[in-house]
């Protein structure tokens, strides 16, 4: 398996891409963003789909795109009522206009595959090294913000009377979220953007570590998950997304029963 | 320090044109335990947060410590309102932890000294017990213990309260207030705690601020609660009645609000 070079790229994408889903999904989770991050992804397809038909990298369409969506959520803070309902519209309409994107996209019919499902098998060295530096930036970013976003998340009110600018503060880390979606698409694809964000840090978060050890956790198990998503898709033919999707779940209901027989 | 920790010069705040501060005025001695009482809707939560700085006055002024108000500047430590605790499984020192200098940006490092200030924190409310425990199989007693801890961090010079004793049962009122009132006296704190209940807090405050309709006055127990100062202050007949050693506020012929005397009607 290793001896094929798409093999050794895709370990390695699926390695970058753990980095930075850990620690994201571990904040967003305990934010309960986690219908945030899916709606980023949506938006990224659509500037995805735009970027191809216009010629251009998806994976620069993507990232604008979820960035652009990260900005206009974040800054939108809570002056919109029902801001679930507000996503849920903006996921929706993003996804039409993707698809309005591909129907006239002729001339390369399996983008849209791997736009919305994800085509970790075809990620070429170029790109590897835009997944490096998109993980670097995001790690930085999340390391410069992690103190005064665990504030925010656990006390807000406190937060906000020591100080801390909650509005920049959300704007930054939907940012941060936005890269982390458009990198984690290239492995799993928008639709399961979910599987390597969110199941491990969920799992991490149920079993109760403190916050550093907790997204450690949570990077380990999006390695495992991906790793071993791709070892299973290697030997059973099936799309590497549905073995990270499947790993994703079942390592939480893990974490939950693991949790109740111990009586946490 | 100071002679006065809080002083309110003159404070309007309008929300949607409605005064929701009218005009209010007050000193607070340094090293002073006040009961901020009134009804719902009075304006308790609000002119805490004005006086952190959160909320912009439409006028008047506010010295902390002889300075004007500067948001996140202050040696203000602050207790919101209760809240069911987003993160069930976090443990309780995690939770403490969280607020040690955590507008700082950077990683949540927390090193010797820092570590030791938590703990000292957890102990000081007597919550070490629950340094380990996750939150969320915390009582809203328990969580109120943690979120004092986390006000205690950084030495501030004055705690604001938001409604530490609700949700508590009469004996834990007591003793929450008791365990604040001794740390405030041995810290040499300001402490100005907003209740529904002024029972608990009787013969430990030195002042009552009491609010009404956007409206406040300041002053000794046996000066504000009487009948003529709370008529004046709803703008409507209410009656103070003394029943042994509690107080009950009634409205008469319904003009003050149903809510203000229930709230009162548990006692002082």
């Amino acid at each position: 398996m290793l001896e094929y070079e798409f093999m050794r790229t895709a370990f390695l994408a699926a390695f970058l891409a753990a980095l930075v889903c850990g620690p994201v999904g571990w904040f967003l989770v305990l934010r309960g963003q986690s219908f945030a991050s899916h709606a980023l992804s949506h938006v990224g397809f659509a500037g995805a789909a735009a970027a191809l038909l216009l010629g251009q990298p998806a994976l620069l369409g993507l990232g604008l795109g979820a960035v652009g969506g990260g900005v206009a959520i974040g800054l939108a803070g809570d002056r919109l009522v029902g801001r679930d309902v507000t996503i849920g519209l903006v996921l929706s309409v993003a996804m039409g206009f993707g698809a309005l994107c591909l129907h006239f996209l002729t001339h390369s019919a399996s983008s849209a595959t791997a736009l919305l499902f994800g085509d970790i098998l075809g990620i070429g060295s170029s790109m590897l090294g835009w997944l490096g530096a998109l993980s670097v930036t995001c790690l930085m970013a999340l390391a410069f913000v992690a103190r005064p976003l665990l504030f925010a998340s656990l006390q807000p009110e406190q937060a906000e009377a020591r100080g801390v600018n909650m509005r920049l503060l959300d704007i930054l880390f939907l940012m941060i979220v936005a890269v982390a979606t458009a990198q984690c698409a290239q492995i799993t694809g928008v639709l399961l953007v979910f599987t390597l964000m969110i199941a491990p840090a969920a799992a991490s978060l149920r079993m109760g570590f403190s916050p550093l050890l907790g997204m450690g956790v949570a990077t380990l198990l999006a390695l495992l998950e991906a790793w071993l998503g791709l070892v299973l898709a290697w030997y059973t033919n099936c799309p590497t997304a549905f073995w990270i999707a499947a790993l994703g779940g079942s390592v939480f209901i893990a974490a939950s029963l693991f949790c109740r027989v111990r009586g946490s | 320090m100071p002679s006065s920790a809080v002083q309110v010069a003159g404070v309007t705040l309008l929300r949607q044109k409605k005064a929701v501060l009218d005009n209010i005025s007050f000193t607070v001695p340094a090293g002073s335990f006040v009961a901020v009482l009134g009804g719902n809707g009075a304006g308790k939560t609000t002119l805490f947060r004005t006086l952190l700085g959160l909320e912009k006055p439409s006028a008047g002024q506010i010295w902390i410590e002889g300075q004007p108000v500067q948001k996140g500047r202050m040696p203000i430590g602050y207790m919101p309102q209760v809240r069911a605790m987003v993160a069930a499984q976090i443990s309780g020192w995690s939770t403490v932890a969280a607020a040690q200098q955590g507008w700082k940006w950077g990683l949540p490092f927390y090193g010797k000294q820092a570590r030791a200030d938590i703990d000292a924190a957890l102990a000081a409310v007597d919550a070490q017990a629950l340094a380990q425990r996750p939150v969320g199989s915390l009582s809203g007693g328990e969580r109120q213990r943690l979120m004092l801890a986390q006000a205690l961090l950084d030495n501030p010079h004055i705690l604001l309260l938001d409604e530490p004793l609700v949700s508590l049962d009469p004996a834990r009122m007591r003793e929450t207030a008791e365990r604040i009132h001794t740390l405030a006296r041995d810290r040499n704190m300001t402490v100005l705690m907003s209740t529904h209940d002024i029972n608990p807090l009787m013969g430990l405050m030195d002042h009552v601020l009491y609010m009404a309709h956007g409206k406040a006055v300041l002053g000794r127990v046996e000066d504000v609660m009487t009948t003529q100062t709370l008529s004046a202050l709803y703008g409507a007949p209410v009656e103070v009645i003394k029943a042994g050693n509690r107080l009950f506020v009634v409205a008469e012929g319904g003009g003050a609000s149903l809510q203000s005397c229930m709230c009162m009607g548990h006692g002082a």
